[in-house]
């Protein structure tokens, strides 16, 4: 009687396996990735490379600015290419700068920035570089550029006087 | 041209030829005096016209010859002969055809190899597969014949995946096949030997060698996967938890638990039921992996054709295999008699026991992350993708009790057990402890667990490595297998723990540079060969000890189809592996460059291999 139970259950298990693997079969699944055309931000936590406080990217990007969110590193040698654009941008004072610290050693970031000089209104770190992964970064530096908390545009690799002058006329 | 009829009409006499052994197997189980040798002709006869029919296909391959619709879709006149042949099983028919000849080729090897059974057994078994194999033929036949004729002829070919032109892929499907495939006699038996009420210790120590020959082919089939997974997909990794690697590793499991109870069965003659589940599971779960990757149910580089006719037959098949099995093991099957299921909680076969529910929790694992996501899609439409983290939290830390019984396991006699002279377990136990606490201190990592956990595998390191001079070889090929695998384990944690990664974007003539490591981007060739042109970089890499390596990754575009890859280049050292590969940022002149230094990559490779070789011996070996 027992035995009996035992293996009409199991036959019941095993049905209920197969219409759920013909039901999967029915509807196609070919893999389509989200796309979206307007990227929001993803939310992420991340510290302040100073004050070691713990923040969400919600606290950084207001939403009526626009931001540029550079990816840098010290040991970067593109970033250190990139750098006194940057500097330059902060001095014309139009844009909201946010640095992205990316797998980096505090001290020598920090002789980087006394060195060449600290464009960025405010300095966050990831530390394991997973931030820059959900942002869909490849690599360093990359930069985005951020309003009303989506990413408009985003550069790969470091920023040249042409890319520059092309972000004026968007921020305009 | 000629080839393709060839090789059609040879299909359809092998389909007539099992049809015939059906009549004649149910005329011989009418009067079992004697062994009617025409079954063993026939047999021959099916497996011959399969070869024939295979040989034909890959010659249809060399010769480009794209009237037939399976070459011209996967093949190219500017290939090489190798991955011309190798192409041959590189696509859904192909590969379908591969199944049927291995499915021929074990029942035939086990109508010569079996002479100590009952008539009625190799009758039944040879039944039970010429109905898987029935399946088979009609299945190719009917949705996925590889002779199919095109015309007009076209001039040339569509060209195989270039990601699948590669010598370690180009054989990893036939030996994987081997053990994919291999366990449907394991599977044949059972089901014969079952409703013959013959489950006995004979038995097991007739039916072991099969499960041996499909557990060493599959675990080299794995191997070879993996290491083409890790130097050509580029990502670095030799395990990525995608569902195709997840569909092998969980026939590997019921295989290896098999391999392991059915021992006790041997010894003992008990756990009869159990090994009568396992031997179903295996060969339903390989099958059950062939749909899940073929139908197109799981998107994956091994969905070569999304046909829902083809899924809807497969899963059909597989239904009616599952619910036959189950009809045998529920109708025929009585459970042994009750005083054998005493088992005293420290024995060898208790061990043997717990690890086989340890292993049991491993499958299920690896199973509900992968098939969940086809339910929850099903029931309320909802798309996840399970991944690397699911797998290692639902499975490392079981790993720990699993290895320690695996080292104390082997010492441990039959029926019952008590530990003398054990002195040396425990001062081993210290001294891995003490060995792992310092490695793991010394690098600064999250130090409880990953200390407990690579002190258990070096436990097992130590003991079996103790016992290959103290046991005087009374288990070899045991201790060889659970050696690699303790090597296995080790190998993958120290990979995990110290292994080193930079990515960055680099233009030619540039340096990156960090207090480890300096990589010179010096300059760029272009390459042209016949299916494809590649650009290598060149990079020379200087590490702080001061050595200095040149390394060359490619970038390759294939020309037909058109599809560009990443070689990586490696540089194999014993301790530890140099990986790096490149990428092609879009619209720019940077290269996105990906170093890796992969500690201990050669050892698992190497280890996987003494656990197959383990087994291997134990093949061979006689019997004192």
């Amino acid at each position: 009687m027992k035995k009996k139970f035992l293996s009409f259950f199991i036959v019941l298990v095993f049905s209920f396996i197969f219409v759920i693997f013909f039901r999967g079969l029915q509807d196609s699944n070919k893999y389509t990735p989200n796309i979206e055309s307007k990227n929001n931000i993803p939310s992420f936590n991340t510290k302040n490379f100073y004050s070691d406080l713990s923040t969400n990217s919600s606290n950084i990007f207001e939403s009526d600015k626009i931001y540029l969110l550079n990816i840098w590193s010290s040991w970067c040698v593109p970033c250190r290419q990139e750098h006194p654009l940057l500097v330059n941008l902060k001095k014309e004072g139009k844009i909201n700068i946010i640095g992205m610290n990316y797998k980096d050693n505090k001290k020598n970031a920090e002789e980087f920035l006394e060195k060449l000089g600290n464009p960025y209104n405010e300095i966050f770190v990831d530390l394991d570089g997973t931030i820059a992964i959900e942002l869909g970064a490849y690599g360093v530096p990359e930069s985005f550029l951020i309003y009303n908390n989506k990413i408009i545009k985003k550069y790969i690799g470091p920023l040249n006087k042409k890319l520059i002058n092309e972000m004026k006329k968007t921020i305009k | 041209m000629i080839y393709s009829l060839i090789g059609h009409y040879s299909l359809i006499l092998g389909l007539i030829t099992g049809l015939i052994l059906f009549y004649l197997s149910f005329k011989n189980l009418k009067n079992l005096s004697v062994f009617d040798i025409k079954i063993l002709v026939f047999t021959f006869l099916q497996f011959l016209f399969v070869v024939i029919s295979f040989l034909c296909l890959i010659i249809s391959f060399v010769i480009s010859d794209f009237s037939n619709e399976t070459v011209f879709n996967n093949s190219h006149t500017t290939k090489p002969l190798l991955y011309k042949i190798s192409g041959t099983w590189g696509n859904h028919e192909g590969s379908l055809l591969l199944w049927l000849l291995v499915l021929t080729l074990f029942i035939l090897l086990f109508l010569i190899r079996t002479k100590n059974q009952s008539i009625k057994y190799k009758i039944l078994t040879l039944v039970f597969q010429q109905i898987i194999i029935f399946g088979f033929f009609i299945f190719l036949i009917k949705t996925s014949n590889p002779f199919n004729y095109l015309f007009p002829t076209p001039v040339e070919g569509l060209g195989l995946n270039p990601i699948l032109q590669d010598p370690a892929l180009a054989i990893h499907p036939p030996i994987l096949y081997l053990g994919y495939v291999g366990s449907s006699i394991i599977f044949s038996s059972v089901l014969a030997a079952t409703s013959l009420k013959m489950i006995s210790s004979s038995w097991a120590i007739h039916i072991k060698k099969w499960v041996l020959t499909s557990w060493i082919f599959l675990t080299l089939g794995i191997l070879l996967g993996s290491i083409w997974a890790y130097y050509e997909l580029g990502w670095g990794g030799f395990w990525f938890w995608d569902p195709v690697e997840n569909v092998s590793l969980m026939p590997w499991l019921a295989l290896t638990t098999l391999l392991h109870s059915i021992l006790v069965l041997e010894k003992k003659a008990i756990l009869t039921s159990w090994v009568i589940i396992l031997c179903i599971a295996t060969f339903t779960l390989s099958m059950c992996g062939t749909f899940l990757v073929r139908s197109g149910i799981l998107n994956s580089v091994h969905t070569f054709a999304n046909d829902p006719e083809r899924g809807l037959f497969i899963l059909i098949f597989l239904f009616i295999l599952i619910f036959l099995s189950l009809f045998i093991f529920f109708f025929f099957h009585k459970e042994e008699g009750k005083n054998s299921h005493i088992f005293f909680w420290f024995s060898k076969e208790s061990s043997i026991l717990v690890n086989n529910w340890f292993m049991m929790y491993f499958l299920s694992v690896v199973l509900i992350g992968t098939v969940y996501p086809i339910f929850l899609d099903v029931i309320s439409s909802e798309k996840i993708s399970v991944g690397p983290p699911f797998y290692h939290k639902l499975i490392i830390p079981f790993l720990i009790p699993f290895l320690l019984v695996m080292a104390i396991g082997p010492k441990l006699k039959w029926i019952k057990s008590e530990l003398e002279n054990k002195i040396y377990l425990i001062f081993l136990l210290f001294i891995s402890i003490l060995l792992s606490f310092i490695i793991i201190k010394n690098f600064n990592q999250s130090i409880l667990i990953n200390t407990i956990l690579v002190s258990s595998a070096i436990y097992l390191f130590f003991i079996t490595i103790r016992d290959f001079f103290f046991q005087k070889y009374k288990n070899i090929s045991q201790n060889i297998a659970h050696f690699g695998f303790s090597l296995l384990i080790l190998s993958i944690l120290f990979n995990n723990l110290f292994s080193s990664e930079i990515i960055v974007n680099l233009k030619v003539g540039e340096t990156f540079e960090n207090s480890e490591t300096k990589i010179i981007f010096e300059s760029v060739n272009q390459k042209k060969e016949k299916n494809y042109n590649s650009i290598i970089a060149n990079f020379h890499i200087k590490d702080s000890n001061g050595k200095e390596d040149r390394l060359s990754p490619e970038l390759r575009i294939y020309n037909q189809p058109i599809i560009a890859t990443s070689e990586a280049d490696i540089k194999t050292t014993i301790m530890s592996d140099k990986f790096i590969v490149i990428n092609l940022v879009k619209n720019q002149d940077f290269f996105n460059v990906r170093y890796q230094v992969k500690s201990f990559m050669l050892w698992i490779w190497v280890s996987v291999i003494l656990i197959s070789f383990g087994g291997l011996i134990s093949l061979v070996q006689k019997r004192s």
